[in-house]
């Protein structure tokens, strides 16, 4: 049951230009939802739905291969950044509303 | 040289104990840090592991206390008090702290190896190769619960598929009910209120009835939602709240509290799943599988729908208390 914890259909940023992909298999080691396997000595997207734009993957991508955008899935986040103009953040300068 | 470096027990105290049921209950939740720096748990030599760690003490905790019998190094870095998922998502658990704090320590006088344990869950904030490029540090990315080191240390570094998976079973929502229920109840608090100063200048008198239903709908979204998550239908958060709400009401309707005329029922069929959605909502903050785009997809929708139920309910109910 805890492995079909799947979020909305067909919303997640993710991509991966394969092309730029040499295998390294450091995608796969930090992705907390198995959403890449490797294939051939490629990464390859599997669950794109599983996704929660975490953003490790990007960031631990020697070849900046992979793109995210990356933030918090957070309503509470959300509207903190509407309320203050900025990115959506789970900013601790308010102490209490932390995530 | 090792009589610097400060010794840490892997056994925790009850004072670390009651500290962290308090946290968990919301009560001085954010101020619990450890002084950055690098502390020894057992006798570790130049061989031993080095795992990295945030200086939130809930996060300190848990790692030290599953390094019982084993000696290794703990590197905590500043993270201004955060934990590791929430301070990697900010950049504070971060390469250039990391790196900064790997030379500030001297870790390379320590040890003779060039490996760093790193939370899996820092990942979003770390790139390994650029810590890397660095420091001659290598990164290896430890399980996801610190529960599993001892047998990612036993298997030399090598972590299982199931190690890497981030899960979000009952007993982990069970954990965040507490603080759920705590973080908005000066809302609920404020809206109880004012229904309750409603009845008692209307025609009928004061009545608690409002103050129930209203603590019914606040129980569906950061009780019964949490701890039903993956039960309930659909796949955003805030229909899942309306479901929750449905059994809010239903038990409303079981005391019959819900209201005697139509018209007042149609209020609460507005407001309780209004409330319950809302704040169910916001459990996607909690959660462990939930990305920025959908959920700025699914409150397009929901926020306009729930506060126009808000409203219409709360004026509907205001005016079935006078006419």
């Amino acid at each position: 049951m805890d492995n079909n914890q799947v979020y909305l259909k067909n919303v997640a940023t993710l991509k991966l230009d394969v092309t730029k992909c040499i295998g390294c298999n450091r995608c796969i080691e930090v992705c907390p939802h198995e959403v890449l396997v490797m294939e051939d000595k490629k990464a390859k997207i599997v669950t794109l739905d599983a996704c929660m734009e975490c953003g490790a993957c990007a960031k631990n991508c020697p070849t900046k291969a992979i793109t995210v955008k990356s933030g918090v899935g957070c309503a509470a986040g959300i509207i903190n950044g509407i309320l203050r103009g900025t990115e959506p953040t789970c900013d601790c300068s308010d102490p209490g509303s932390c995530c | 040289m090792n009589q610097q470096i400060p010794q840490v027990s892997s056994t925790l105290s009850f004072q670390d104990k009651l500290e962290s049921t308090l946290v968990r209950w919301g009560i001085g939740r954010m101020d619990h840090t450890v002084e950055p720096g690098i502390y020894a748990v057992g006798n570790p030599n130049q061989d031993s592991p080095v795992l990295i760690s945030a200086n939130y003490k809930l996060s300190f905790d848990a790692l030290r206390k599953e390094l019982k019998n084993i000696n290794a190094y703990i590197v905590v870095i500043d993270t201004k008090g955060i934990n590791v998922w929430c301070a990697a998502g900010k950049g504070t658990f971060g390469t250039e702290e990391i790196v900064n704090r790997l030379k500030k320590v001297g870790l390379d006088q320590i040890v003779s190896h060039k490996t760093i344990i790193v939370p899996q869950l820092g990942a979003p904030g770390v790139a390994a190769h650029e810590v890397q490029q660095q420091t001659g540090f290598r990164v290896v990315y430890g399980p996801v619960r610190a529960s599993d080191i001892p047998a990612f240390l036993k298997a030399g570094l090598k972590v299982s598929k199931e190690m890497r998976q981030v899960r979000f079973a009952f007993i982990d929502r069970l954990h965040l009910v507490p603080l759920e229920l705590t973080i908005s109840i000066k809302y609920l608090l404020l809206l109880i209120m004012t229904f309750l100063f409603v009845t008692a200048f209307s025609p009928t008198g004061l009545n608690w009835n409002p103050a129930i239903n209203l603590l019914l709908a606040y129980l569906a979204g950061t009780v019964l939602g949490p701890l039903l998550l993956p039960w309930l239908p659909g796949r955003s958060f805030s229909v899942k709240g309306i479901f929750t709400a449905f059994i809010a009401i239903s038990i409303a309707a079981h005391f019959n509290i819900i209201g005697v005329t139509k018209r007042e029922m149609s209020a609460w069929l507005l407001i309780i799943p209004a409330i319950s959605s809302f704040l169910l909502m916001n459990f996607t903050g909690s959660s462990t599988y939930t990305s920025l785009s959908g959920v700025q997809k699914e409150m397009k929708i929901a926020v306009p729908l729930q506060s126009t139920a808000l409203v219409l309910g709360s004026i509907l109910w205001i005016i079935t208390k006078f006419i």
